[in-house]
C-alpha cells in the first residue's frame, strides 16, 4: 500500500478490510457501485466483491436504511450510503423511529448490526441542501452511535468498529476531508468508538472538534501559538459514545474550554458537551466556556457568505484570545 | 384447500385470537391494559391463514394492529397479555406493549406503529434472506392506510427490481383510522391496483376465508421462493371494534357493519366444518378449548410480576445499558 491514503480512499478500503474479513459485510446505496459513488468514497468495492454484496438501489432513501434495518435484523451487516447527510431527514423515521427503538421496545430481542454512511457539512460550495453538517440531528435520537474521522486512519480504524459493532451507528464523512492525507493504519486497525484523541497537546486551552473542525482546530491553534497562547485540541471522533473523560481531563490542564462545531448553535452537540462541564467539571474552570459553532440559518451559496456562517480560524483564534484575556 | 383437521385447527386458533382480542377489550374497560389498543378482532383470517401457509423459519412484520399475527405467528396469549398489563412476563418485557408484540424466535419481528414502516424492513430481511442462500421468504402485513405512504411504492419498486422473496399482505378493512379509504385513494383496490404499476402481481382475496387466505399465500409463496419475485395480496375484511380505544366506530353505517358482522370469518370457517362433515360438538369443544386457554392466560397474566424498575436503563444497547458516554 502506498505511504499516503486519502481519506476518500480510506473510507473504500475501511469498507473493503471488513467485507474481506466478514461475509455478511454488504453495501447498498445509490451510485455505489460501477459508479464508485458520487464522492468516490466506494471505488473499487463492486469490482473486488461483485453485485451480490454491493448493491445500487434507486433514490428511495427510505427503502435504503429501511431495507438496510431488515437485513440487519436478520443475519446481515448492511453499511447502506445516503449520498449527502442532508438526505437523511428523507429517511428519517428510520433513523429516529425505527433503527434506534428496536432493541428497546422488543425487550432486547431485535438489534440491528447496522452503518449508515453520509457525507456531511460545507464548504464545497453545495447550496443549501446539500451542505448541511447534521451530526447534531442524530444526536438528539438515544439508541444511535454516532461517528465522523477526521484522519484517513481513523476512518479505516472507526468503519471497522463501526461495522463490526451490534448497534447502530451514523457514520459521517465530511466532504471537506475527503481529499486530504495521511498515512494508511496497519491491517486490523480499529479504534474504538467512544475514544477521543488529544491530537495537539497545550497547557493554556482545550479546543474540542469533531471531523473537519478538527485541522480547522488545529490551524487556529498555529496562529495562537505565535501568540504564546498553546492550545490542546481533543478530536472527539464519537458523538455517541460520548468520551467527556478526555475532555474533563484536558480542562484540569488549561482550564479553559472552546468548542468548535460545524453544526448550528442551536442545539449542537457543543451545547452537550458544555453542559457536562458545568456540572461535572465547574471548578476546573477559571474563564466562561466559548461555543465557536454555525450560524442558525441555511447554509448560502457563495464563499464568502458561507465563510460567515460557518467555523473559521479566525473565529476560533478569536474565541480563544476572549478567553486567554478573561 | 385444507383437510377438516386442518381446518379445524385453524378455526381453533382464530378463536384463541377472537378471546384473546376481547380479553383486551375486557382488561382495557377494567383499567389493567393501559395506553391504547387497536384490535383485529374480524380480521383473525389473514394472520391464520397466511401463517399456516408459511414455513416456521419465514419472517413477519406487522402493524400496530398486530396482535394476531403475534398469536398466529407463535405467541401465547399470556405472554401477549402480560405485555397489554405490562407485566415482566410480557413477550417484549413490558417495553413494547400493545402496538409492539415481537417473537423473534417465531419469526415474528415486530409490529411497528408508524404506519407502512416496516414495509422496507420485510425487503430487507427477504434481501437477507437472498444473500444467505436460505429461501426464506419475508411477509409485510399492512392496512389499506399504508398504502398511500411514500414507503409503500419505495419498497414495492425495490423488491420488484430485486425480484426478492418477499409478500406484501394489505388488510383492506375499508377504513383509513376513521376514514374511509375510498374517500383519500384514487383507485377502489388501494393495494392490488398499484402493484402492476410496480411490475407486481397484485391480487385479491376474500380476508375472512381462512382457506382463501392459505391459498393465495401459499401460492405467492411459492412463486416469490422459486425466485419470480415479490407479490401484493389484498386481503378484504373487517374490524369488528373502532380503529382503536378511542373511537366507537360511529362513522360505519348500520348496514354495512351488519352485511360484515354476517360475514364472520369464524362463522365462515364453522360453515365449512359442518359441510365437511365435522360434528358440532368437535367445534364446540374447540371453543371450549380457546376459552380455557385464554382464562387461564388473564389469570396467569394478571398474576405476574410488573418489571423491575431498573429495566427502564437497559436494552437500549447490545451491552444491554443505555450509558451514552465512555
Amino acid at each position: 500500500m502506498a505511504d499516503v491514503i486519502t481519506y476518500r480512499e480510506a473510507v473504500a478500503e475501511g469498507i473493503a478490510r471488513e467485507m474481506r474479513r466478514d461475509a455478511s459485510v454488504v453495501c447498498l446505496g445509490e451510485d455505489i457501485g460501477a459508479a464508485g459513488g458520487v464522492f468516490k468514497t466506494t471505488t473499487g468495492l463492486l469490482t473486488e466483491f461483485g453485485p451480490e454484496r454491493v448493491w445500487d438501489t434507486p433514490i428511495s432513501e427510505q427503502a435504503i436504511v429501511g431495507a438496510a434495518m431488515g437485513a440487519a435484523m436478520t443475519g446481515m451487516r448492511p453499511v447502506a450510503e445516503i449520498m449527502f447527510s442532508d438526505f437523511l431527514a428523507c429517511c428519517w423515521d428510520y433513523l429516529a423511529n425505527e433503527i434506534p427503538k428496536v432493541r428497546y421496545m422488543t425487550g432486547g430481542q431485535v438489534t440491528v448490526p447496522l452503518v449508515v454512511r453520509t457525507a456531511n457539512g460545507g464548504g464545497l460550495g453545495f447550496g443549501a441542501q446539500h451542505s448541511q453538517a447534521t451530526e447534531n440531528w442524530a444526536l438528539t435520537v438515544p439508541g444511535l452511535k454516532i461517528a465522523a474521522p477526521a484522519t484517513p486512519a481513523d476512518v479505516i480504524g472507526m468503519m471497522a468498529a463501526a461495522i463490526r459493532s451490534e448497534d447502530p451507528v451514523v457514520f459521517f464523512e465530511h466532504k471537506a476531508l475527503l481529499a486530504t492525507k495521511g498515512p494508511p493504519p496497519p491491517p486490523g486497525h480499529v479504534v474504538e468508538l467512544g475514544r477521543a484523541a488529544v491530537v495537539r497537546e497545550g497547557a493554556d486551552v482545550t479546543l474540542v472538534a469533531l471531523a473537519s473542525m478538527v485541522p480547522l482546530a488545529l490551524k487556529a491553534a498555529d496562529v495562537l501559538s505565535g501568540e504564546g497562547i498553546e492550545a490542546e485540541v481533543v478530536d472527539l471522533r464519537c458523538l455517541v459514545p460520548l468520551d467527556a473523560a478526555t475532555v474533563l481531563a484536558s480542562l484540569r490542564g488549561t482550564s479553559r474550554l472552546v468548542t468548535v462545531e460545524e453544526n448550528p448553535y442551536q442545539g449542537g452537540w457543543g451545547a452537550t458537551v458544555v453542559s457536562i462541564v458545568a456540572d461535572e467539571g465547574f471548578g476546573l474552570l477559571d474563564a466562561p466556556v466559548r461555543r465557536v459553532a454555525g450560524e442558525c440559518v441555511p447554509l448560502p451559496f457563495a464563499d464568502a457568505l458561507e465563510e460567515q456562517v460557518i467555523p473559521t480560524v479566525e473565529k476560533v483564534v478569536a474565541a480563544v484570545r476572549s478567553l486567554a484575556a478573561y | 384447500m385444507t383437510d377438516a383437521t386442518g381446518l379445524l385447527a385453524r378455526y381453533e386458533r382464530m378463536a384463541v385470537i377472537r378471546r384473546t382480542e376481547k380479553a383486551a377489550h375486557d382488561l382495557f374497560l377494567r383499567g389493567l391494559v393501559k395506553g391504547t389498543t387497536h384490535l383485529a378482532a374480524g380480521q383473525e383470517a389473514i394472520a391464520v391463514g397466511a401463517s399456516a401457509a408459511l414455513r416456521p423459519d419465514d419472517y413477519v412484520f406487522a402493524t400496530y394492529r398486530g396482535h394476531h399475527h403475534a398469536l398466529a405467528r407463535g405467541a401465547t396469549p399470556e405472554e401477549c397479555l402480560a405485555e397489554l398489563m405490562s407485566r415482566a412476563t410480557g413477550l417484549c418485557r413490558a417495553k413494547g406493549g400493545s402496538m409492539h408484540l415481537t417473537k423473534a424466535a417465531t419469526g415474528m419481528l415486530g409490529s411497528y406503529a408508524i404506519v407502512g414502516s416496516h414495509l422496507p424492513m420485510a425487503v430487507g430481511a427477504a434481501w437477507s434472506a437472498r444473500l444467505r442462500g436460505t429461501e426464506q421468504l419475508a411477509v409485510a402485513f399492512f392496512g389499506d392506510g399504508a398504502t398511500n405512504i411514500g414507503a409503500f411504492h419505495e419498497s414495492l419498486n425495490l423488491a420488484a427490481v430485486w425480484k426478492l422473496p418477499v409478500l406484501f399482505v394489505c388488510e383492506n378493512n375499508l377504513y383509513m383510522e376513521y376514514t374511509p379509504i375510498a374517500d383519500v385513494t384514487a383507485v377502489p383496490r388501494p393495494a392490488a391496483d398499484r402493484a402492476p404499476a410496480h411490475g407486481i402481481p397484485g391480487e385479491v382475496v376474500d380476508g375472512n376465508d381462512v382457506e382463501a387466505v392459505e391459498e393465495a399465500v401459499g401460492r405467492l409463496a411459492r412463486r416469490a421462493r422459486a425466485g419470480e419475485g415479490p407479490a401484493v395480496l389484498e386481503a378484504e375484511t373487517y374490524r369488528h371494534f373502532g380503529h382503536s380505544r378511542a373511537d366507537p366506530a360511529a362513522y360505519r353505517p348500520a348496514e354495512e357493519v351488519e352485511r360484515w358482522v354476517k360475514h364472520d370469518p369464524l362463522d365462515l370457517a364453522r360453515g365449512r366444518l359442518a359441510e365437511r362433515g365435522v360434528a358440532e360438538e368437535t367445534v364446540t369443544g374447540a371453543d371450549e378449548r380457546a376459552r380455557a386457554l385464554v382464562e387461564r392466560a388473564v389469570e396467569a397474566a394478571r398474576a405476574a410480576e410488573g418489571p423491575d424498575p431498573r429495566e427502564a436503563l437497559t436494552d437500549v444497547w447490545a451491552d444491554g445499558g443505555a450509558a451514552w458516554r465512555t
